[in-house]
């Protein structure tokens, strides 16, 4: 099963809303995905700025060390903890040390996304308490993502939550299994593409990245995995600036988009939307099979 | 008319409530209020009565149903009217995937579009879509009309055995096995009291008759590729 939800706001006035638009929209769909849950949310940007979001099974202890490690480094960075979360704040210069130093002294602690806007919060744990270790309602953007996993492809743990982060800004969620993702993986390898975990969605997440490093755009990239990439999917993808929606050419997955003025929004169910604004005023439709789909702002 | 309002009461006491009502039951006429994309909304009716409910539905609407009149006031999702025996459903909108899936009976009337799947393994029930439909759409159907006012998606009626679909607008592709059928008399009557019923402002020599060229009904080894 699984449940995706995604809202992209285009009126800036509901941006302070979308964090609680969203964790709305998660916990309709637990009886989808009771095992895990995780949203992807992009807010503002700071110019010259990167914001990489780090998880640890030991939050007391490993933050504040890491925080004091950057200081001893002389790496300028500001950092906010959220339960088993913290998002460092660094300047984009100092990125590729930041990296280096976490790699050497702090391998335990897990990256859940870089980038100058995106932040990613996931947790095995019912949808409605990890929306609320995190306070996700209280959090504000411009677009954001989620997932409510029920896990089939590989184990129940925290990185095998969704969303997935492969790339600078770009995270994906997947409803579905995919067929092909072990001989894909060792493909994407050989590439030089890292993978953390067995889980089919990283796969996906991967591939979209390694095929825009190549210089595809997202639609392109979206457009190839029809042919690359086997099994049953319906993916939702967040980027920078964008918002976009791919189901597999059988569609067997279900998905349910609406569009106002002021929003676009998808669902697994209509039930994961019946609270957003006007929905009753909203286009709703089913997004066709093998149809890529994408907003930007 | 007896008003339920889902969201205050449960989908367990609507169902159950339906489900005491006796087939001399005063209680003819009822409203659901707050749908709010709930699942299995009205499933396993067995008495002549006539159900409305107000807003958008989600998995399996009126499934099972026997006898009862169904209307959606909104969309539905997955699986609505899925294995009807009799009675009659009417989606006021769109319709999910899978929509009178296995039906055996009755009427089931979608005035939207309908989306992948439609009349899957149909076994008698007649589906009358408004407006277009999705992909493998009567896939192995076995009895029954599906009648399209609309355009139809890829493999229309693929390995169909004896249901019979009628098409208004273009088909992007026919199934394994689905032949366009001449369309003769006894169709066009079919044909015609179907839409009447269905309340489709449409003339029955609009439509193409397709249906089962018959060659996959016994294992032949020039048709494997067709399996």
């Amino acid at each position: 099963m699984c449940g995706i939800v995604g809202l992209f706001l285009k009126d800036r006035s509901l941006e302070p809303r979308l964090g609680s638009l969203l964790a709305d929209m998660l916990v309709k769909m637990s009886d989808r995905g009771p095992d895990s849950a995780g949203i992807a949310i992009y807010g503002e940007g700071k110019e010259g700025r990167s914001k990489i979001t780090i998880q640890s099974s030991r939050p007391e202890t490993d933050f504040p060390d890491l925080s004091k490690s950057l200081e001893q480094a002389g790496i300028n960075v500001s950092m906010e903890i959220k339960d088993t979360h913290a998002v460092f704040s660094l300047p984009v210069a100092e990125e590729e040390r930041f990296h280096t130093l976490l790699r050497a002294d702090f391998a335990a602690m897990r990256v859940m996304s870089r980038g100058q806007h995106i932040e990613i919060y996931k947790e095995v744990g019912q949808p409605r308490d990890v929306a609320a270790r995190f306070d996700l309602s209280g959090m504000g953007g411009t677009h954001g993502i989620g997932h409510t996993r029920m896990a089939t492809e590989s184990a129940v743990t925290t990185m095998g939550a969704h969303p997935f982060s492969t790339g600078a800004d770009q995270c994906l969620v997947h409803n579905g299994s995919l067929s092909n993702h072990n001989s894909l993986r060792r493909k994407l390898r050989h590439q030089g593409m890292p993978f953390e975990t067995d889980n089919d969605t990283e796969v996906a997440a991967s591939y979209l990245s390694y095929r825009m490093m190549e210089g595809a755009s997202l639609g392109e990239a979206l457009e190839s995995s029809l042919s690359d990439l086997d099994g049953f999917y319906t993916f939702v993808v967040g980027t920078r600036d964008g918002f976009g929606v791919l189901r597999d050419p059988i569609a067997c997955k279900p998905a349910v988009m609406a569009e106002t003025d002021r929003y676009v929004a998808f669902g697994s169910e209509y039930r994961a939307l019946v609270n957003l604004p006007d929905i009753e005023m909203a286009r709703v439709w089913e997004p066709e099979p093998a149809t890529v789909y994408f907003w930007k702002h | 008319m007896q008003q339920f309002d889902l969201e205050a009461e449960g989908l367990r006491k609507l169902n159950q409530t339906l489900h005491a009502l006796g087939n001399d039951t005063n209680q003819k006429t009822w409203e659901v209020i707050n749908p709010r994309g709930s699942h299995a909304i009205a499933v396993g009716l067995d008495v002549p009565i006539e159900v409305t409910v107000r807003g958008s539905t989600g998995y399996y609407c009126g499934g099972m149903n026997k006898q009862a009149t169904i209307i959606v006031d909104g969309s539905a999702g997955p699986g609505v009217a899925e294995n009807m025996m009799s009675g009659k459903v009417i989606i006021e909108g769109d319709a999910s995937q899978y929509a009178g899936a296995t039906g055996r009976g009755g009427l089931l009337v979608i005035k939207g579009n309908a989306a992948s799947r439609c009349g899957i393994s149909m076994k008698g029930i007649n589906i009358v879509v408004h407006g277009n439909i999705g992909h493998m759409s009567a896939f192995m159907a076995q009895k029954g009309n599906l009648v399209v006012l609309g355009d139809a998606g890829e493999a229309l009626g693929d390995s169909l055995y004896e249901a019979q679909i009628f098409v208004r607008g273009s088909v992007k592709s026919l199934g394994a096995d689905c032949i366009e059928k001449e369309m003769r008399p006894e169709h066009i009557e079919v044909l015609k009291t179907l839409l009447e019923d269905a309340g489709a402002d449409a003339k029955p020599e609009e439509f193409r008759r397709y249906g089962s060229a018959r060659n996959l009904y016994h294992f032949d080894i020039d048709h494997a590729d067709s399996y």
